[in-house]
């Protein structure tokens, strides 16, 4: 389900198009919020494009264009017709098509975004849609829920604990939820971030960055690069 | 094409799970839920009948002919292949398409990528002339038939993105040159007929197959969206749609019972041996051999189909 | 009874156009009403269960031509099972218009009727036909028809489409006339930018004119849609007006909006 990170065999051949980073996790996790920090601090650098998939409207491409922080016309939104998680993970043909459109009219991209409806906790995206992916959990779901795994928890290439501002209203610990999560992550990241207190998500944009530098690598050696990160 | 059996592929190619995007559509049914027109499961099942014997029925044909014009194309090889001409142009942005060898019509070599040099890009040369002797016996004539079929702008968008992401999945799933050359063809994303049809086809199903499947799905999206928007008892809704099967039959047999038979192809495919259901007379106008196909116009489904564009809360594309 | 009426226009010596032919054939019988226009009047009633009716119109280029009608068609059933059949064909040539507006055809009661059109446009040629259907008189089932409108621009297809009337089970699907008890459709089709104003309302003292002054082009792109009506752009030269109605008056209202709507204010 997640991305292993010794087996990538993508198809279509993935040589010479931008990284797709899928952004997953519950609804209101901020996601949305997420992505728009991305894009504030990377787009200075990358050529980047965002596909957003909702339960229902476009909200969140919506949301997205009107912040301001990527050339409008490089967000598409994808209709699922009822399933989000169904669009990310089943019958990602819509998602493809999005992807590729926005590839053939503004490519060469470095990173397409490919943020999810967030309908389903367990949902996590194909392999045949992102390369990587990034789950976002916040805080006020309290702290059990790194514990409880889940698809997303345990195997997203990247787990980011938001809203960290509110831990101390719904008590939430933080260190517990570290612990649990390194537990059943098996040494892959955990991020705390609060994009409300830090809206550029440095971190997280960091993160990002060293993955598009090995992505590029390994198209230009055919081999993974150093770690990175 | 030889004898029909029983085509295991044609099941693979009407299941809902095929990752081909279609779950995201409904056919009209959330416009028409929306509305008040379908609210339970004897609206849905009016809904049912009337979208089978309108827009069933035109994708039906549309679907055999694109199934049997896709077995003439392999059946002659390359110097017909450029019936699915392109006016030269873009491939559009292919995904490289594995080299191993394509199930069918395996003549050519399939997904050669990059635009205009191969063989299925055909004589024509990069002017998009709209002249071409061949042209409306090819794919953008098949493709200008559908057009003129979908008074709805709505309906065309949605048919042509079905259609776009059918293609892109039956390129990798049954690679060959015969679906290469559609795309080529119709850059912008053929009608979904048009892509059932030739996919169908390049997975040896008989065009009464094809039709059989456009039918088929004609009514499951929209009964599935139903059970989705309304909550409706999802076996009761199968119940309805069991119903419709000798319907879906019907149709799918009337529809490949009007395709013409074209000349390059063999032996007219298995439907075309039943009772044909008389044409209109006089023979329609127009140059492409598949004028006289059905046309049945459904103007509730267009209305719904535009409004629902209009709609600011929506789950489903169409 | 079998007829054939046949209508074709010349351009005349000072540019104006001409009927050079206009054959009637009972019951079609054709009067010339003013310059390029034509009343179809019927003179028996019918079209009758067995009744074999056509009508051949050619439009030379560079000419206009109007057709209307005086009144409705009551198409009834004949003394036996047969079908009664209306064959409407039409050319128009480079550069010529045609307008084909006559009154409703209504289908009484047990009629088996069939309409084919058939049109083929030149390139440039312009055209603005409309065909309403009402499914029976006041309260009453209609019989069947089915109807069948194929246009062609130079040989490519613009608009085929069918309709079927009198399977109960189709006719209330909300998919197909949702209820309604009339369909029409209104085709224009020409050139982009060469579609002139005056086609829908050139006979202004007809018909209420039309909420707006039409000039110039159709409008591109955009489908338009009211209470029972689209304006639909069709993937070729042209739009096509659909609308469903209670009854024939709200049917002609509906199309006549949407006919507006077709032309930019
Ligand atoms: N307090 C706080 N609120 C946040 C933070 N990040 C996002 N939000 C808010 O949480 C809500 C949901 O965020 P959104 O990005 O739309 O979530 P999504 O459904 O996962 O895309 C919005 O009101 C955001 O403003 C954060 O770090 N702290
Ligand atoms: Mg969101």
């Amino acid at each position: 389900m997640g991305a292993d990170h010794d087996d990538h065999h993508h198809a279509p051949d993935p040589r010479g198009r931008a990284l797709r980073l899928g952004i997953g996790g519950p609804v209101g996790s901020g996601k949305t919020a997420l992505t728009a920090a991305l894009c504030r601090t990377l787009g200075p650098t990358l050529r980047l494009a965002v596909v957003t998939n909702d339960i229902y409207t476009t909200e969140d491409a919506d949301f997205l264009r009107k912040a301001g922080v990527l050339d409008p016309e490089r967000i598409a939104a994808v209709q699922t017709g009822c399933c989000p998680h169904t669009a990310i993970r089943d019958d990602i043909a819509a998602n493809l098509d999005a992807v590729e459109t926005l590839e053939e009219r503004f490519g060469p991209l470095d990173l397409v975004i490919v943020e999810s409806g967030g309908d389903n906790l367990t949902a996590t995206f194909s392999r045949g849609l992102a390369d990587r992916q990034i789950f976002v959990l916040d805080v006020s779901g309290g702290d059990k829920v790194p514990r409880k795994g889940g698809p997303g928890v345990t195997t997203a290439d990247l787990l980011v604990i938001n809203k960290t501002d509110l831990a101390p209203m719904v008590g939430a610990d933080l260190t517990v939820m570290s612990r649990d999560a390194a537990a059943v992550r098996d040494g892959r990241p955990v991020l705390f971030t609060s994009v409300r207190q830090e809206p550029e998500a440095h971190a997280v944009a960091e993160w990002v960055m060293g993955l598009i530098h090995a992505w590029t690598y390994e198209h230009a050696h055919g081999s993974t690069a150093p770690a990175a990160t | 094409m030889s004898a029909p059996s029983p085509n295991a592929a044609l099941l693979l190619l009407a299941d809902s799970r095929l990752p081909a995007g279609g779950h995201g559509h409904s056919g009209g049914a959330e416009a028409a839920i929306a509305s008040g027109a379908v609210r339970d499961l004897p609206t849905l099942a009016a809904f049912l009948h009337g979208r089978l014997a309108t827009t069933g029925l035109v994708t039906a044909s549309l679907a055999a002919a694109a199934c049997a014009l896709g077995a003439s194309i392999a059946a002659s090889g390359t110097a017909d292949a450029r019936a699915g001409e392109g006016g030269g142009g873009r491939a559009e942005a292919d995904m490289p398409v594995p080299a191993d060898g394509s199930r069918s019509g395996g003549r050519a070599k399939p997904g050669m990528p990059g635009p205009a040099s191969g063989d299925l890009s055909g004589g024509q040369a990069d002017p998009p002339s709209r002249s071409g002797g061949d042209r409306r016996g090819g794919w953008a004539g098949l493709d200008g038939e559908a057009d003129a079929r979908t008074a709805s702008p709505a309906q065309r968008e949605a048919s042509r993105t079905q259609g776009r992401l059918l293609l892109r999945t039956a390129r990798r799933i049954w690679p060959s040159p015969v679906l290469d050359g559609l795309a080529l063809a119709v850059p912008h994303g053929a009608h979904h007929p048009v892509a059932l049809g030739a996919a169908a086809g390049v997975t040896g199903c008989a065009p009464q197959e094809a039709a059989l499947a456009a039918a088929y799905t004609a009514v499951t999206g929209p009964a599935t969206a139903a059970v989705r928007l309304l909550g409706l008892d999802p076996v009761a809704v199968h119940r309805l749609l069991a119903d419709l099967a000798p319907d879906l039959e019907r149709v799918a047999a009337t529809a490949a019972a009007r395709v013409p038979p074209l000349s390059a192809s063999a032996s007219p495919g298995p439907g075309s041996g039943s009772a044909p259901a008389a044409p209109p007379s006089p023979e329609p106008p127009g140059d492409s051999p598949w004028a006289g196909l059905p046309a049945h116009a459904a103007p509730a489904l267009d209305l719904l189909a535009e409004r629902h564009l209009r709609a600011g809360l929506r789950l489903f594309v169409s | 009874m079998t007829a054939r009426a046949v209508l074709a226009t010349a351009p005349g010596p000072d540019g104006r156009t001409v009927l050079a032919v206009m054959r009637s054939a009972p019951p079609i019988t054709l009067r010339r009403t003013g310059p390029g226009r034509v009343h179809l009047v019927s003179t028996a009633a019918g079209p009758l269960g067995g009744d074999d009716l056509a009508l051949d119109i050619d439009v030379a280029p560079g000419t206009s031509l109007d057709v209307l009608s005086i009144a409705s068609t009551l198409v009834l059933p004949g003394s036996g099972t047969a079908e009664s059949l209306m064959t409407v064909t039409a050319r128009v040539g480079a550069g010529a218009s045609l307008r084909f507006a006559p009154e409703p055809t209504v289908l009484a009661a047990g009629c088996r009727h069939r309409m084919a059109v058939r049109l083929e446009l030149a390139g440039d040629a312009r055209v603005f036909w409309r065909e309403e259907i009402v499914f029976g008189r006041h309260g009453e089932t209609p019989g069947r028809c089915h109807s069948r409108f194929d246009a062609t621009v130079e040989g490519r297809p613009l608009l085929r489409q069918e309709f079927t009337v009198g399977d109960p089970a189709v006719d209330a699907s909300p998919a197909v006339y949702g209820g309604a008890r009339c369909v029409g459709s209104t085709l224009i089709a020409g050139p982009p930018g060469a579609v002139p104003g005056d086609l829908p309302d050139r006979d202004r003292n007809d018909g209420p004119p039309p909420d707006t002054a039409p000039t110039g082009s159709l409008r591109p792109g955009e489908a338009v849609i009211g209470d029972g009506w689209a304006m639909l752009p069709l993937a070729g030269p042209g739009i096509l007006v659909s609308a469903l109605a209670p009854d024939a008056a709200g049917l002609r209202h509906r199309l006549e909006r949407g006919e507006a709507a077709a032309f930019p204010h």
